[in-house]
């Protein structure tokens, strides 16, 4: 195998990695802030992606299907947290279960809607010329796909790390009474970030498209996968998401090329030995 | 007669009458169903282990009811073993896989073990779909043949069905002597109080570990009844769905009561075998059943019940004593 | 050594992030000792308590139980040596009788909580048992009500009865009266004056008559370190003590 091969599996990784990132760094805050591990979010990565297709179906542009996307999977996302998982505070197992229940209900609408036959999203043209460096040719999609990524990730950081509200969600996610008690609006908090969990989720299943087309049981894949990114990274750090989320991109680009058989067994090696050495994940808070 | 040993006699006798119904109404249609009930009773009971009297929410089980099936179909089919060696080596897989994953699954706790539960329960999914050499991927293995026993031809269903009695029955027994032993109650202990249980001198984490291994015995034991009846295994038996499934019996049917998960067994597959008669939206309903639970009847069918018979049946005399 | 030693703690520390929770603690408590830990809230006595038991692991320092080391050993061998606690915020399970309460305790130390088949109720030895310590804190009328039945007073002496159960050799009371009214105080009071002179005592309490009408000897404890260690007489004499229950 030659080293243009492994290049471009690289890139494959790093554009894997990128998805990743954007659909775990939203139930990555979910979690840290409302100990909800989010279920559905495999499925909002799968409908975004439905809805990005029948968007570029009707004749609109690549920028057009994320945002709608986006806005659609936020909205859905409101209504979930309001009117189901609201109704549950304070009952973590139930809410949980709800978003288990809701994934397969999502998934069978999916199937309702858009039929059994994987579609791949095309990519616009202006995105997917090659690009040429050191002598090689790289697909431009995937190049853009790992660009986005870095700069998501890099204004969630500003959001989280420089503003009021990201100080608000940290002492949030630090300790729910303390933030309570001093005053930070909880329950506005929750519903702002499971709609930016959700939208970021539905935006990633668009942009993935182009890469992993999209088919009935891609939630079921996708979800494994943000979970063992959020369980390798920390939950709730978007720094731990973000390198989870290359780490695993990489094991599974990797072991899909070489052992395709047990690229999911691969899979779980890293999150074996985070969780053997420091159950709270890479840069997750150790318990005192 | 206390109002309790009552309540167990009224519901000793409605199984009873439960398990005869097949029988009577005759029909293979009908026997089959019942088959198909009892194992999915068994499966319940094992996951119930966990969720009901371990308060530990797994949802990855179907892995080790599929991965015990593929074990027999794979032993039978590919290396000549007969299905009854076959299945005590799938025993065997199935209880060193829950080792495993279950000493993985127990460094976290409460939603990350669930977390855990799933990924690694995806896992066997994966390699039951991908592995497609050994497991035929998307095609499933077929035509496992149907073992006799004593001479007996169990493609007869009803016969099928007596054996699938028997085994429901041990398990339901082996269960209720597991609820009232030491290990059952200190199990149940730590899902109530596990600081405290450790204080007391019990070991939390291997008490808990001991629980998953019994939990996937079980579950295996249903995934040779599975493949038994079935003749066929395909990887959709080891996903999220089923495992979702067959949470949904445990919770419906009342988690930590030990006839909530046969009710709840009961409840699903015959919902299932009805709905999927009319239309193909089962998925769709699983998860808007599950969600309708969760929110209504978090508590399961089983408790319920039990408070209504408590109001309906008159205190007897010493329950009134005990209650003043 | 003239005194046989129950508990020696040996230049205990715990830090929490930055924070030092206790700071270089000793303390020996000689058998059949009866010793109250004193201090404001904040000064290190339940994280001592939890030190001791394994519930949490020291930064450094050592712990000796009858003269066996068991720093850092996890909570579930503290039980098998002889040593018991009871909990400040009651720590009971709800879904059981008092009786059931309490036989969860007895098994804790019999080798039958191992046992995937054997029934324990209406096994003699655990009924009869179970009950025995119910009696002891006044509560074995009320052994087959659920444990949701009862008050809050008589789930605090059912958190004793847990620990009487097992027959410690050293036993960690984590404010027994907290919480109680003056009747149930009392109650408690004179129940803990019932405990064998043969068990040590280790009595974490604020109610100040009370706990030093039961304590032989008083630790006073301030921001995780000992300050003054004595009888009744020389704690109240001291002028550092008088200071911490002046200013708080």
């Amino acid at each position: 195998m030659s080293i243009g091969f492994w290049l471009l599996q690289s890139l494959n990784a790093l554009a894997l990695g990128g998805l990743l990132f954007l659909l775990s760094s939203g139930f990555s805050l979910i979690f840290g802030l409302m100990r909800v591990a989010n279920l559905s979010h495999g499925a909002y990565f799968m409908l975004g992606a439905y809805v990005g297709l029948s968007v570029l179906q009707a004749g609109f542009g690549f920028i057009e299907a994320i945002l709608a996307a986006g806005v659609v999977i936020a909205v859905l996302g409101g209504l979930i947290e309001r009117f189901l998982l609201r109704r549950l505070a304070n009952r973590t197992l139930a809410q949980v279960l709800v978003t288990l229940g809701l994934a397969f209900a999502i998934a069978d609408i999916c199937l309702m809607l858009w039929s059994g036959d994987p579609m791949q999203l095309p990519a616009p043209r202006w995105l997917s010329q090659p690009i040429r460096a050191f002598g090689f040719v790289f697909p431009g999609y995937r190049v853009f796909v790992v660009e986005v990524s870095i700069v998501v990730a890099i204004l969630l950081w500003l959001l989280i790390e420089r503003t009021k509200l990201g100080a608000m969600v940290r002492a949030s996610v630090d300790d729910i009474q303390m933030a309570r008690g001093v005053g930070i609006p909880a329950q506005k908090l929750f519903s702002f970030i499971f709609c930016l969990g959700a939208a970021l989720a539905g935006m990633g299943g668009v942009l993935g498209g182009p890469i992993l087309s999209v088919y009935p049981g891609l939630d079921g894949e996708m979800l494994p996968l943000a979970l063992v990114v959020v369980i390798l990274g920390g939950i709730g750090s978007i720094g731990g998401a973000f390198v989870g989320a290359y780490i695993t991109g990489f094991v599974y680009t990797f072991g899909q090329t070489l052992l395709p058989a047990f690229s999911y067994v691969i899979l779980f090696l890293p999150m074996i030995v985070v969780l053997a050495f420091r159950p709270s994940g890479l840069f997750g808070k150790s318990a005192p | 007669m206390t109002r309790k040993s009552r309540i167990t006699l009224i519901s000793l006798s409605l199984l009873i009458l439960a398990l005869a119904a097949p029988l009577l109404m005759g029909q293979p249609f009908y026997i089959n169903i019942g088959s198909q009930v009892l194992i999915a009773a068994i499966f319940a009971m094992s996951l119930n282990i966990l969720v009901g009297y371990g308060g530990m929410t797994s949802i990855g089980h179907a892995a080790y009811l599929g991965t015990s099936a593929y074990v027999v179909a794979l032993l039978t089919l590919q290396h000549g073993f007969g299905f009854y060696t076959a299945s005590l080596v799938a025993l065997g897989v199935v209880v060193i896989m829950a080792a495993i994953f279950g000493a993985i699954a127990l460094r976290g706790t409460g939603i990350t073990f669930l977390m855990i539960t799933l990924a690694l329960g995806q896992t066997m999914w994966g390699v039951a779909f991908r592995w497609s050499e050994v497991t035929g991927g998307d095609n499933g293995l077929p035509d496992i043949k149907r073992p006799d026993l004593f001479g007996l031809n169990l493609v007869e269903p009803g016969l099928f069905y007596g054996v699938m009695i028997a085994l429901f029955v041990i398990a339901l027994v082996g269960m209720w002597i597991f609820t009232q032993s030491g290990l059952g109650l200190s199990l149940q202990g730590t899902r109530d109080q596990p600081r405290r249980m450790g204080m007391l001198g019990h070991h939390v984490w291997l008490v808990r570990w001991i629980a998953f291994i019994i939990a996937g015995f079980w579950a295996g034991v249903a995934g040779i009844a599975f493949i038994g009846y079935h003749g066929y295994i395909h990887p959709l038996s080891l996903g999220l769905a089923n495992s979702a499934e067959v949470l949904l019996m445990v919770i419906a049917g009342g988690a930590g009561t030990l006839l909530g998960p046969v009710v709840g067994a009961a409840i699903v597959v015959v919902l299932k075998m009805v709905v999927s008669a009319y239309v193909s939206r089962w998925v769709l309903l699983l998860g808007c059943t599950f969600v309708a639970i969760v929110i209504l009847l978090p508590e399961g069918v089983v408790p319920g019940l039990e408070r209504l018979l408590k109001a309906i049946l008159p205190a007897a005399r010493d329950d009134e004593e005990a209650s003043s | 050594m003239t005194t046989e030693l129950a508990l020696q703690i040996t230049g205990m520390t715990k830090n929490f992030g930055g924070l030092k929770a206790i700071d270089g603690v000793n303390l020996t408590i000689p058998k059949g000792d009866r010793r109250l830990l004193l201090g404001p809230n904040g000064a290190g006595k339940t994280t001592l308590f939890n030190l001791i038991t394994g519930d949490l692991k020291p930064t450094s320092g050592s712990v000796q139980l009858f003269g066996r080391d068991i720093t850092g050993l996890p909570s579930h061998h503290c039980a098998p040596l002889g040593l018991a606690r009871t909990y400040q915020i009651i720590t009971l399970f709800p879904k059981n009788t008092l009786a059931d309460n309490v036989i969860l305790s007895l098994l804790g130390i019999s080798p039958l909580r191992w046992s995937p088949i054997s029934r324990i109720k209406g096994r003699k030895e655990f009924e009869e048992r179970a009950r025995a310590a119910l009696k002891q804190v006044g509560l074995e009328a009320k052994a087959d009500r659920p444990l949701g039945e009862t008050s809050y007073g008589e789930k605090r002496r059912l958190e004793i009865a847990l620990a009487l159960a097992q027959n410690p050799s050293l036993l960690l009371l984590d404010e027994p009266l907290a919480g109680l009214s003056r009747q149930e105080r009392l109650d408690v009071q004179s129940l803990i004056e019932s405990i064998p002179r043969d068990i040590t005592l280790i009595l974490i309490e604020h109610d100040m008559d009370v706990a030093l009408a039961l304590a032989d000897s008083i630790t006073v404890m301030y921001h995780g370190r000992v300050i003054c260690e004595g009888d009744r007489a020389q704690v109240v004499a001291d002028p550092r003590v008088k200071e911490i229950y002046l200013a708080s």
